[in-house]
């Protein structure tokens, strides 16, 4: 077990987001949270990554409880995330994108890096060759140097993924990370989170909406509606629950 | 240590002698990881004897085949040159060809042992194992996404070089008795041939056919230790074997290796080649991505590339000849080398280019001119799979945009009485393998290689292909029709990326256009005119208009040849799809497979010639995001404006 929530509830003044949900997530699998809009599946990834911070229950994350939890820290416990709509640096290039998400591994200070002196050097070919071993994996060398801005929608996608693996995370948040490509380029993502999965180990908890998607690659899925948990089971225990197909369908009232 | 390397007749032995007499000098380089990494003539020559160990080990006998898939790896030349150290029978397949292709030339070689590059290939291989029962291990490069691979029959090549490493240890000269027994009659490798001319073939080609000409043509050309070239097209493609194995292996220059398919321009850049290969289709696509980036540039930028195009068209190529040319053009020139011609080549990654060789299929005039003009020397050559490439090359200072050279030293050449070009050469295959019917059908009793081509030689005894002998036609009015030289003239606009002319036995030419979609694109997003993909963008009038203008232009051009005149393109009609080696209407080398197109678009042809205005069709299409459908609709035929011989002046 990697990762537990326990009991969760999230309320911003009246509305409330989240109410106690529930669920854990087992190492190195991949875990899908799925709902139709506004079901809270945002809102569970920011309190995973400690942006909101939950007024009911708790989390615990490798056997440690989650208290005041913020971006940072959980980065350094090894919990790396994507964004619904991509937060990249788009005047800088793939590389150096890449590069920031080991920022949290470098050592060496700022005027060390700057002067680009010894350690900072050494730190740096160091760093520099696990990235190309992540730019390797995703097939991103053609773009290696090309500023992130001119880039297609689908490729900064990768390039987000990218910087998120090169903070070699346990676990890996991803935040719609097939949203708005086409077919080809779902295929291709589909198939690196496999691959990400498989080849490092990572632990992986995405939100997707496109149910092929989900039931093609996740090991088990939470189903989140209004804030509430309605299901939670693999593809296709879930695929047969009636609450999860009224959630989706809607119920008629006669 | 001095040997006489004109007296080593087999590339192992070729390599042995590189990693004594230069071992530090670099032998292949491959950008890994971001990095150029450099693999020296000792430390290939090092993983060769190791690998051909383990290969040995594996059970590889003298003569057996052995199959290749892969880019262009140092490895796949490492392993190609262990299977020669051990008289096997390298067979380089296209890595880009789909399963159902590898099976033929397995089952047709018996091949037991195949080298797969990754996943991608081993997939495809195991695919096909059902079908090929001799094929019994299959070697895989790069382990991502092996692991849960269980199959006996793969085996990692880290670990085959591993168990070669301790054979080698227990006798450190296997390999060099194993190379010893080998000599220059033995067969070398063999290629299949890309199936232009219906079923692939298997050209067997000995060590001696493979060296001779390669080693003629490096002394023509000078090329030695400090050469590069970048090695980016199919290794089983026998061009990309003599350049990047057989003459890097009888100079000794360096291989550079690219990252991956996307990245060769900008590996080319890094790598600066001095010594370059490219069939006309990546020379076109090249100035194509100039011209869309000219257009793109500011008016100051614009001006000054068409003014100083312009002083290079006039007097480029004599300057890089050695011809007389005024001091005013020469002082011109050279201002243009600096502002536009050396910032042109350095983008191009063509800086150092000393040689720079075409061939593949006839190239438009205009496009030779233009590499000319900007001071690369390119040059055109002239050979096929069975003549181990150098037939003709044309020397410095006699290149002719229209003549593929004379032959070069060591060739005989002559005509048939039906214009058809046959060779007697020292790099002559020995023979198609298993299929002497095929073999005695293109080489005679003498010796003579017919090479389907059809041509005859110029007045400086250059020889002229004009296209190949069966396509070579007539009109109705029995006049010329060679389709080849007009698609080839289409072809030179960037907005025609293909065309397909008919015109045999019929009364009047007539065209299928495929239009470039990135050049066409780009026009439209000027005019903001929106559109949706290919199909849409192919069916707009303004597109049609286009088109017709640049059909207009070569009419004008046609109607001043008088041999052609005739030719003069009346209908045309934009398709629909881009033709697709998938489909079977282009070659894996990309030529248009003109016969297979009419007969499929049949109905196509026939409104051409029945006078309609549009035609219904309803086709299989393939969208950009990978789905396909069903497109069904009309395709506009239109009009081309001809011109009378004597009027061309008028019009052009």
């Amino acid at each position: 077990m990697i990762l537990a929530v326990e009991n969760v509830s999230l309320s911003f003044g009246g509305v409330k987001a989240l109410q106690d949900v529930s669920f854990d997530v087992k190492e190195h699998e991949i875990r899908a949270i799925i709902g139709p809009n506004g079901a809270g599946k945002s809102s569970m990834l920011n309190v995973l990554n400690g942006v909101y911070h939950p007024q009911k229950g708790k989390i615990v994350f490798r056997d440690q409880e989650f208290r005041g939890m913020d971006p940072h820290r959980a980065a350094s416990l090894g919990i790396a995330r994507t964004f619904q709509n991509i937060a990249l640096f788009k005047g800088m290039s793939v590389l150096d994108n890449v590069m920031s998400g080991r920022n949290l591994k470098m050592r060496c200070n700022f005027l060390q890096q700057a002067l680009w002196v010894g350690p900072a050097k050494r730190e740096e070919l160091v760093h520099r060759r696990a990235v190309e071993e992540i730019i390797d994996f995703l097939e991103i060398q053609h773009v290696r140097r090309t500023p992130v801005g001119r880039l297609p929608y689908g490729l900064q996608k990768r390039v987000e993924l990218a910087r998120a693996l090169a903070a070699e995370p346990a676990l890996l948040l991803l935040d719609e990370p097939m949203a708005g490509m086409n077919l080809e380029e779902k295929q291709d993502m589909c198939r690196f989170v496999l691959d990400v999965n498989d080849h490092y180990g990572t632990t992986i908890v995405l939100i997707e909406h496109d149910m092929g998607v989900v039931m093609d690659i996740s090991n088990r899925v939470v189903v989140l509606d209004y804030g509430r948990k309605i299901a939670d089971g693999t593809p296709d225990e879930v695929r047969g629950n009636q609450k999860v197909i009224d959630a989706y369908l809607g119920v008629a009232h006669a | 240590m001095k040997e006489d390397i004109a007296a080593l007749d087999t590339f192992p032995k070729l390599l042995m002698h590189h990693a004594r007499v230069r071992p530090e000098r670099p032998a292949i380089r491959e950008k890994d990881l971001g990095i150029w990494q450099t693999w020296t003539w000792r430390e290939l020559a090092d993983e060769v004897r190791a690998l051909a160990c383990g290969l040995a080990a594996l059970g590889l006998r003298r003569g057996e085949h052995f199959a290749l898939v892969g880019d262009n790896r140092p490895r796949l030349y490492a392993t190609m040159a262990a299977v020669q150290c051990l008289g096997g029978v390298p067979v380089p397949l296209y890595q880009d060809a789909v399963a159902a292709e590898l099976a033929f030339p397995i089952q047709n070689a018996g091949i037991a042992i195949a080298f797969a590059e990754d996943q991608e290939q081993v997939d495809k291989l195991l695919e096909i194992a059902p079908q090929c029962p001799t094929l019994a291990r299959i070697i895989y490069d790069d382990p991502r996404g092996m692991r849960h691979y269980a199959k006996d029959q793969l085996i990692a090549y880290d670990n085959l070089l591993a168990q070669g490493r301790e054979r080698l240890k227990a006798d450190p000269q296997f390999v060099d008795r194993e190379i010893a027994k080998s000599s220059g009659a033995d067969t070398a490798a063999m290629f299949f041939t890309s199936g232009t001319t219906g079923v692939a073939k298997g050209v067997v080609h000995t060590h001696a056919s493979l060296i001779g000409p390669s080693r003629t043509a490096a002394e023509l050309e000078r090329l030695g230790e400090r050469d590069v070239i970048l090695a980016y097209l199919p290794p089983a493609w026998i061009g990309q074997n003599i350049f990047s194995c057989a003459q890097a292996y009888v100079t000794g220059y360096c291989i550079g290796c690219p990252e991956s398919a996307e990245t060769v321009m900008t590996d080319m850049r890094e790598i600066g080649p001095t010594y370059y290969f490219a069939p006309p289709r990546v020379l076109e696509n090249l100035l194509t991505q100039v011209s869309i980036r000219m257009e793109d540039a500011s008016r100051v930028k614009r001006w000054l590339y068409r003014y100083f195009m312009g002083v290079a068209q006039r007097v480029g190529g004599a300057i890089l000849d050695g011809k007389r040319v005024s001091v005013l053009d020469r002082l011109l020139y050279a201002i243009g080398d600096l502002v536009v011609y050396g910032p042109l080549r350095n983008v191009l990654g063509m800086s150092r280019v000393k040689v720079g060789y075409t061939a593949g299929e006839a190239i438009g005039p205009d496009l030779f001119r233009f590499y000319r003009s900007i001071g690369i020397n390119l040059k055109q050559l002239y050979g096929s799979t069975e003549t181990a490439v150098f037939v003709c090359i044309q020397p410095d200072g006699q290149v002719k945009a229209d003549t593929v050279g004379p032959a070069v030293p060591g060739v005989e050449l002559k005509f048939t009485p039906q214009r058809e070009l046959v060779v007697r050469s020292p790099g002559l295959f020995r023979e198609y393998y298993k299929n002497a019917q095929a073999t005695a059908e293109v080489k005679d009793q003498d010796g003579w290689f017919h090479t389907g081509d059809a041509g005859y030689f110029d007045a400086d005894g250059h020889v002229k292909i004009i296209d190949r002998v069966k396509d070579v036609g007539s009109l109705a009015d029995a006049t010329l029709f060679a389709p080849k030289y007009l698609e080839n003239k289409l072809k030179f606009f960037p907005y025609i990326r293909e065309a397909v002319c008919f015109g045999h036995g019929r009364d009047r030419v007539c065209a299928f256009i495929n239009i470039d979609p990135e050049a066409v694109g780009n026009w439209a997003e000027k005019r903001n005119m929106p559109y949706s993909g290919y199909t849409d963008l192919a069916s707009r009038a303004e597109v049609y208009e286009l088109v017709r203008e640049c059909i207009e232009r070569v009419n004008a051009d046609l109607a001043a040849e008088p041999e052609i005149a005739n030719s003069q393109i009346h209908r045309f009609l934009i398709l629909h799809k881009e033709l697709d080696a998938d489909d079977g209407e282009l070659t894996r080398t990309r030529k248009v497979r003109r016969g297979f197109i009419a007969e499929k678009y049949a109905p196509l042809v026939d409104a051409l010639y029945a006078g309609s205005d549009a035609v219904h069709v309803e086709a299989q299409v393939k969208y950009e995001d990978g789905r396909s459908g069903t497109f069904a609709g009309d395709l506009r035929i239109e009009n081309a404006r001809t011109f009378a011989p004597a009027a061309a002046e008028r019009a052009a």
